[in-house]
């Protein structure tokens, strides 16, 4: 067992993981933090994808002792004051999904991208989530969806007021 | 008809209206419920021996030495539990006699496909458990695999089930209006080809999971599972297992998708229950990805040679179709039925005067198949669509052109088709009109033209599928005749509550579809309650506890419509409390917004929901009144909907390469009346995902001894952002006649029209090379091998 101090969603925890433990069966089995989920076991699919000291990463394949020192982000802790966050009301807006098991991911790597290239193009979207695999919309509203959010000037596609979440 | 209102009631402000999804909050915030994310005290995990061989005799099954390892709390072998649960059920047995085979939760004497479950560890967390499946000795002594659909079928051929005797699990033939030998007879032109339906894997991003929580004092079971079917799953579960009906409660919390493959009585589920009861513990199964690549059901895998005959004109004639559909290992629930729901759809849009089908269903030693989204229509529409193409080339004309000439007309319907479906609406023109005008046909062709002349190393195609399909199963009595178990209603109820807000329980199991969204936009404007005061309660036998559940784009045709009517009750009622309060007859009354009114006074006015509080307190009910407004209603469809739609794609391939990219696609979809455009969008281009990823990636690969050698994501090509095009959809829209909603569904529309559109611009594109098919998917190694092969064949004739 290694002793791991971990700060997830701004809220400090210090465990006893053993060191095979992957971070995403630390977040979900051991901090019961289960809104990122897990699609595959060969870190193709990108569901599990969480923010670790600011890159993201596919959390089934980073150990939680690789996670000791850092700083973890979920989809969970993005919204701030009670607000979500403006990917998190895109996706609603534009209907960038369906069954919602991709969500997460496409949201947490949607948010690397835009981190580094806040005005991207349709096409650097998709390239920017060829990681992230989603079965059931095309992606094309996940495509809308991130670009809706990187300009926030972008009419969306209903009205505001039915948009509230 | 009946008592169907063609127009729907109510304010008309919600359906028809792009309603954000009252869904999402949950899902973009993590907050979900799926069922690898329940947990309770003293959970224990199961994992699974699978068979690393395509067919073998287990000799023998040891686990002791599993018990032996850390945090392993009991094991158990096939025969272990073999008392405890008899054979996964097939509901679908298509012939009278069919070969039905045994078919144990866990094999006990035999292995029939890479990954088929040998035993069963628990313990206390799931590493524990996956350790320790390495210490279950199981000795096997191989048999032959049986891989090839043909040689199945010959004589002394391997056999899958050597009991049955044979690998053909049925014939199921069907012949309609004139013998297809007379109009070949007469025909100017006969045309006969063979197309490949590779095996999919469905996929689903969610992969299957479930939960069991026993109450062994009083023999009460729970049981959560990722799946699309909780109430068909209750029963069935309670016949493979004994657990009483009533004492099985199940539920399909958040589910992550399905396109069929949660469409199933699978083994897992049966296997938790019946370990749940041995320990009286509670359990947790979760596949991973590379284990449900073997164990969950596959879809396709089909062999069509169809055959048509025409006249010089482009008239047909006559369609012929046989087909070898491979079952798989095992019948599961709807098996041998899924190239049966294809049968009636190969004659398509089209008018003819013979039709000749034969399905044979063929044992092999691989993963079960089952529905994958389409599930049948999907193989029809390719290898018609196809073979039109074809017959368009041979006869020098434009294969939209072709396609005229034969469909059914708008004025025709309604029309009964040669196989015998009653198309209630349709208008093929329309669809294909406004598609061709916004994929700007006629300038595609003359560049197209002009690149060919110049002898383009990249060339441009240009594919074109005039679907229809057979949506909202089904009408129970055509189920009777398919010989299906089951019947094909849908339920839905609705709880006026006190307060006046409003609680729909369907019977439908949403995975995905917005059925929250949907059925509540259907209740608001009916009653005429905000949008915001309907919840909609689904996926639990406790809650919902009626319901045929979600599959075949049944949903809204046969849930939504069930809602529809279920609200009309509830209005009727409440007609009755506000008359008797506003001291009226109900003649007098007029229903507006929610609103009870005595023509003439505007004034004397009560709300649906007051009257909801009134009919609470039932202090002042009409005499002799049941005291509630509550109402259900069960719809069994009269008949199956006809979606159609005209799809576009054009492609530019490489000749030097044999890369494929996708230059665009356009289609226009008739789904009928629409109750959230932005949720049909999404549905449509979810479907095209999948047809275009048929067409041009995905196929589940086996080597010669039967081992799945595509069986991660790694290996299986789940198409990602930038594989796809950006889709250009539209809508026309010919009400159905079948249902008030005027709905057809919209499921799978998109992946039965794509996949021939693109394979069908793929060969069009080539066909002046002397290409006539490439095999799906078209990947650039299949395309560059078509191209070779071409070349070879032309050097050879000329």
């Amino acid at each position: 067992m290694t002793r791991i101090s971990v700060k997830v969603d701004g809220t400090a925890y210090e465990d006893e993981v053993e060191p095979r433990l992957l971070l995403i069966h630390y977040l979900r089995d051991r901090l019961g933090l289960t809104g990122t989920p897990i699609g595959c076991d060969t870190s193709n699919c990108g569901a599990c994808t969480v923010d670790l000291d600011g890159e993201s990463v596919k959390s089934c394949s980073v150990l939680a002792v690789q996670a000791d020192g850092s700083e973890v982000t979920t989809v969970q802790g993005l919204a701030t004051n009670g607000s979500r966050h403006p990917l998190q009301k895109a996706f609603h807006e534009q209907h960038g999904l369906q069954c919602g098991y991709c969500t997460p991911g496409m949201i947490m790597a949607a948010r690397d991208l835009l981190a580094e290239n806040p005005d991207p193009t349709p096409d650097e979207v998709r390239h920017a989530l060829e990681g992230n695999l989603c079965r059931c919309t095309g992606y094309q509203n996940i495509v809308r969806a991130v670009l809706a959010a990187a300009r926030q000037d972008t009419p969306a596609r209903v009205p505001a007021q039915e948009a509230a979440l | 008809m009946t008592d169907q209102i063609t127009e729907p009631a109510g304010t008309g402000r919600e359906v028809g209206r792009s309603r954000p999804r009252k869904e999402d909050a949950r899902l973009v915030t993590g907050q979900t419920n799926w069922t690898d994310n329940i947990s309770v005290t003293g959970l224990l995990y199961l994992a699974i021996v699978r068979s690393p061989m395509a067919h073998a005799r287990i000799d023998r099954v040891d686990v002791s030495p599993a018990l032996e390892r850390p945090g392993v709390v009991a094991a158990f072998s096939g025969r272990d539990l073999a008392g405890g649960m008899g054979s996964l059920p097939c509901a679908w047995p298509v012939t009278e006699d069919i070969v039905l085979p045994d078919h144990p939760p866990i094999a006990v004497d035999e292995v029939r496909y890479a990954g088929d479950p040998v035993a069963v560890v628990v313990a206390r967390d799931r590493y524990a458990a996956a350790d320790a499946l390495e210490a279950v000795e199981v000795d096997y002594t191989p048999l032959p695999p049986v891989l090839d659909l043909q040689a199945a079928l010959a004589e002394g051929a391997p056999l899958v089930h050597a009991d049955k005797g044979t690998n053909r699990c049925y014939d199921w033939p069907l012949a309609t209006g004139e013998s297809f030998d007379a109009v070949r007879e007469r025909a100017d032109v006969v045309l006969k080809r063979r197309y490949h339906q590779q095996r999919l894997i469905p996929n689903a991003m969610e992969p299957r999971a479930v939960v069991v929580t026993p109450l062994a004092a009083s023999g009460e079971y729970t049981l959560y599972s990722a799946t699309q079917i909780p109430h068909v799953l209750r029963i069935m579960l309670s016949m493979v297992t004994g657990v009483p009906e009533h004492k099985l409660r199940v539920v399909a919390p958040d589910v992550g998708g399905g396109f069929g493959s949660k469409l199933q009585v699978y083994g897992e589920e049966a296997i938790a229950l019946a370990v749940a009861r041995e320990l009286g513990r509670p359990v947790k199964w979760t596949e991973s990805r590379s284990e449900g690549f073997l164990a969950t059901h596959h879809g396709r895998g089909v062999i069509q040679d169809i055959e048509v005959a025409a006249t010089r004109e482009g008239r047909l004639l006559g369609l012929k179709v046989d087909l070898l559909a491979d079952m798989g290992a095992y019948l599961m629930l709807v098996t041998p039925g899924i190239p049966i729901l294809g049968a009636f759809m190969y004659p398509a849009i089209y008018k003819m005067d013979a039709y000749e089908f034969n399905c044979t269903g063929v044992f092999t030693t691989r993963t079960p198949t089952d529905a994958y989204r389409g599930a049948g229509r999907p193989e029809a529409t390719y290898a018609i669509e196809r073979i039109m193409d074809e017959l368009a080339a041979e006869l020098g004309l434009d294969p939209v052109e072709l396609r005229r000439r034969n469909w059914i007309r708008h004025e025709e319907f309604p029309y009964t088709s040669i196989a015998g479906l009653t198309y209630d609406s349709g208008d093929y023109e329309a669809a294909t009109e406004k598609a061709l005008a916004l994929f700007g046909y006629d300038d595609l062709r003359s560049e197209q033209q002009k690149r060919n002349e110049r002898g383009d190393t990249v060339r441009l195609g240009i594919g074109v599928s005039t679907y229809t399909e057979m949506c909202g199963l089904a009408p129970s009595r055509v189920l009777r005749d398919l010989r299906y178990a089951a019947g094909g209603w849908e339920a839905a109820s609705i709880r006026m509550l006190p307060t006046g807000k409003v609680e729909v329980v369907t019977g439908t199991s949403p995975h995905g579809q917005g059925h929250v969204t949907c059925w509540s936009q259907i209740a608001a404007d009916v009653l005429g309650v905000p949008f915001e005061d309907v919840e909609v309660v689904h996926g639990d036998t406790k809650a919902a506890p009626q319901g045929m559940d979600t599959y075949g784009s049944r949903s809204l045709v046969v849930g939504g419509a069930a809602v529809h009517h279920a609200a009309r009750k509830v209005v009727e009622k409440a007609r009755k409390v506000a008359a008797h309060l506003l001291e009226a007859s109900e003649h007098d009354l007029e229903f507006t917004d929610g609103v009870f009114s005595v023509k003439g006074s505007p004034d004397a006015r009560k709300t649906i929901q007051e009257i909801a509080f009134e009919t609470f307190s039932s202090h002042d009910l009409p005499d002799g009144m049941e005291p509630t407004i509550n109402a259900e209603h069960l719809v069994d469809p009269e008949n199956f909907s006809y979606p159609h739609g005209t799809h576009l794609c054009a492609v530019e391939v490489d000749t030097e390469t044999g890369r494929t990219l996708i230059r665009s696609y356009v289609c226009v979809d008739d789904v009928g009346r629409v109750v959230n455009p932005m949720i049909v969008e999404g549905q449509v281009h979810g479907g095209l995902a999948q047809g275009i990823a048929q067409a041009l990636y995905e196929e589940a690969v086996y080597d010669d001894e039967g081992n799945l050698v595509s069986g991660t994501l790694a290996d299986y090509l789940v198409p990602s952002a930038v594989d796809l095009p950006e889709f250009v959809t539209d809508r026309t829209e010919t009400p159905a006649t079948s249902n008030p909603l005027g709905a057809k569904g919209v499921g799978e529309a998109g992946t039965i029209a794509s996949t021939p559109a693109v394979v069908g611009a793929i060969v069009d594109a080539l066909r002046p090379l002397g290409v006539t098919d490439v095999r799906m998917p078209c990947t650039p190694q299949r395309v560059w091998e078509a191209l070779r092969d071409a070349r070879a064949q032309k050097g050879e004739t000329s």
